[in-house]
């Protein structure tokens, strides 16, 4: 492997393409995911995140493309690249009868040389919950765990499919935590989520996908800066009111506008001039305003901008 | 944006070199372990395995206890000529109890089945039976009254006889059903603990976590057959221990030859087990298929009754059945005290059973 040429990749895929019947779950898609890096797969309900990632961990076939994965395929070396990967899927049920401990257990017996299940109990900070059964154990210690089930193996790779998905904010963070640590060690970790804040805070470069599809790549920061945009301002009408979008975008300093329920979202250039000049062709078309707001623009925005619908939305 | 080191060695540097594995940490003993600590926390399958067959044999033990034979009654018409003669021949007579009845009331009671026998005395110190011949006591009670009636008109027995009468062990009904209760605790454990444990999982998409690491799939699968063959020591154990040491049922012939037939039986309900638990992908699926499975086999399989009252043209393929093979092996070597030679063909059978379920369900299997 020579380092000049091409760097080695953790993940390889190329063309990938999964159907099921008259869905294209994953339509044509390419990703490359560097060692060491935390990559996000971003995107709505049904985006095919979920099928993406389980392709690449070798549980579901594609029907078209090629997956590499730490220089190896699924098809010649399952059993030995099933030893340097961790995997959390999206919805995982462990036994609820057994112990925190005794799950660890056995997952690590799993594995040629995995760490010790102290050490991952402290990872995942369930040290008090350890003889505690699963069934007793709250949904984000139960998330946690199945991370730590991740972990036991000691894995170069760490597929983690939407681990935070109906946390409080204190356990996504505790998670998070946890995630960094793994990333400080050197180590790749491939997650999807929809929610941008966590991709904004833990990928270092975020694949937003859409209908199988990529339709944006590169670090948050470049993705945010590609709207062009420094501020979004929100804002809805009095009495139900409606305003044309032509009107708004012909506004000074506004990029773009759309509006969802009622509600209109304006990327602008310099808000210190955008928001008079908006103010002043609402009061000229006689409406009012009942809200607004700014915000600096997020990977939401940037969903949003690309495919004019939210992320929530799906 | 991208950091191009090489993934670090295995191993993080602040983690202690890994611990020397026992044998505790080899997959295959936490796996059977898992399987041992998920049935012993279910309370439910502690008691369906252990608890109930224990009941239900205790319960059919006083059910069915030999009681002394019963009286039979039966009636005989007042008021006309030879009543009273008849009443006093019949009258103490062992085995009867004597109605003295008008006419009217005399054949409700027959109709209803209050009386099994009515005597009708006709003159002349002749008497009329009538009874219904489908009903086995009231033949016997006819024939009891008739001799009665004989010898009080003054036959003498051209036969002296005496009579001693005995109760065996190993001709009781509780005889005949606690092998047969072995082997339907047998069947029943073997297939639901597998069914229930592989398609619970499934169902949760704990199989597919499974297989997302580098766990070998036949040693999951071997983790049930193992904890099975634990499970059955606990299971004869209490059966065999309530049959033999409470009940008195015997153990005629080789106690480790029923060991072995058990132990087969048990493989051979696993791989029904297996199969059973190979696509289903919910649970009330699986349990509706274990008991299409498991139901004819409970009626025909000689549980509860001998499968020798079945008509002779199903009996080749009742015969086939695992559980009447299992049933009737032990039987033969409990009760009879049958050798190998006398029940090879069960064992064949079980051996056939085991060795077409278990590569058919490896075939079938569907790890998500
Ligand atoms: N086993 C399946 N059978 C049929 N359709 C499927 C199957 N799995 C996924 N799909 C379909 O493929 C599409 C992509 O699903 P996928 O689960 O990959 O989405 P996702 O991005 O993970 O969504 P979410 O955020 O809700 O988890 C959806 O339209 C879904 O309905
Ligand atoms: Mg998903």
């Amino acid at each position: 492997m020579s380092p000049v040429a091409s760097p080695p990749r953790a993940l390889e895929v190329r063309g990938l393409v999964k159907r099921y019947g008259s869905v294209t779950a994953v339509d044509g898609l390419d990703l490359e995911i560097f060692p060491g890096e935390c990559f996000g797969l971003l995107g709505p309900n049904g985006a095919g995140k979920t099928t993406t990632i389980e392709i690449c961990e070798g549980l579901t076939p594609p029907d078209a493309g090629e997956v590499t994965v730490l220089g190896r395929r699924w098809d010649r070396e399952e059993r030995a690249l099933r030893e340097r990967l961790g995997i959390a899927l999206q919805e995982t049920q462990l036994s609820d009868k057994l112990s925190v401990e005794e799950t660890l257990e056995l997952f690590r017996s799993f594995y040629s040389e995995p760490r010790s299940v102290d050490e991952v109990i402290d990872l995942v900070s369930l040290g008090e919950k350890r003889t505690a059964r699963v069934v007793q154990l709250s949904g984000g210690q139960k998330q946690r765990l199945a991370v730590a089930c991740a972990l036991v193996g000691n894995p170069e790779l760490l597929f983690l499919d939407e681990p935070t998905t109906g946390l409080d904010p204190q356990s996504r963070r505790q998670l998070w935590e946890m995630i960094e640590q793994f990333k400080a060690t050197g180590r790749t970790v491939l997650l999807t989520t929809h929610y941008m804040d966590e991709a904004e805070r833990l990928a270092d470069r975020v694949a937003i996908v859409d209908h199988g599809k990529v339709i944006a790549l590169g670090t948050p920061q470049q993705l945010i800066a590609s709207l062009g945009a420094e501020h979004v301002v929100a804002f809805s009408l009095a009495h139900d009111a409606s305003v044309s979008l032509e009107t708004l975008r012909a506004v000074e300093g506004v990029r773009s506008a759309r509006v969802d329920a009622g509600t209109y979202e304006l990327a602008v250039t310099a808000v210190h001039h955008a928001l008079p000049a908006l103010l002043g062709t609402l009061e000229r078309s006689g409406l009012a305003l009942a809200a607004l707001s700014t915000h600096s623009p997020t990977l939401e925005d940037v969903f949003v901008s690309l495919t004019g619908r939210a992320l929530r939305e799906g | 944006m991208t950091d191009v080191t090489h993934a670090p060695s295995r191993g993080m540097a602040a983690s202690p070199p890994p611990a020397p594995r026992g044998w505790r940490d080899r997959s295959i003993v936490q796996l059977t372990l898992v399987r041992l600590r998920e049935f012993f926390r279910e309370p439910e399958a502690v008691f369906w395995t252990f608890g109930f067959p224990i009941v239900l044999a205790g319960g059919l033990a006083v059910a069915f206890r030999n009681k002394p034979a019963e009286a039979v009654p039966i009636g005989v018409v007042t008021g006309v000529a030879g009543s009273d003669r008849a009443v006093n021949s019949l009258k103490g007579t062992a085995g009867l109890v004597v109605d003295v009845l008008s006419l009217d009331s005399a054949e409700r009671a027959l109709r209803t089945g209050a009386i099994a026998v009515l005597v009708v005395p006709k003159g002349d110190g002749a008497v009329e039976y009538r009874f219904d011949k489908e009903r086995a006591e009231a033949r016997t009670a006819r024939l009891i009254a008739d001799q009665a009636l004989q010898h009080g008109a003054g036959t003498v027995d051209a036969v002296k006889s005496t009579e001693l009468t005995l109760t065996e062990p190993g001709s009781r009904y509780i005889d005949f059903f606690i092998p047969g209760l072995l082997g339907m605790n047998l069947m029943g454990s073997s297939v639901w603990s597998i069914a229930f444990g592989v398609v619970n999982a499934r169902s949760k998409k704990l199989l597919k976590r499974l297989t997302a690491t580098p766990m070998s799939r036949a040693e999951y699968l071997l983790s049930f057959v193992l904890a099975r063959l634990m499970f059955l020591a606990f299971e004869m154990a209490a059966i065999l221990g309530l049959g033999v040491f409470v009940l008195g049922v015997p153990i005629r012939g080789s106690f480790a030859l029923v060991v072995g037939i058990a132990l087969l039986a048990s493989f051979a309900f696993s791989g029904i087990g297996l199969l059973v638990a190979s696509r289903a992908k919910t649970v009330e699926a699986a349990s509706g298929l274990a008991n299409l499975v498991l139901f004819p086999m409970w009626i025909f399989s000689g549980v509860f009754f001998a499968s020798t009252r079945f008509p002779d043209v199903i009996r080749p393929v009742i015969k086939a059945l695992p559980l009447t093979a299992t049933n009737d092996a032990l039987r033969a070597v409990m009760l009879q005290g049958a050798g190998l030679g006398a029940v090879w063909s069960q064992l064949a059978i079980l051996t056939v059973w085991l060795v077409v379920a278990f590569p058919l369900a490896l075939r079938l299997f569907r790890w998500r």
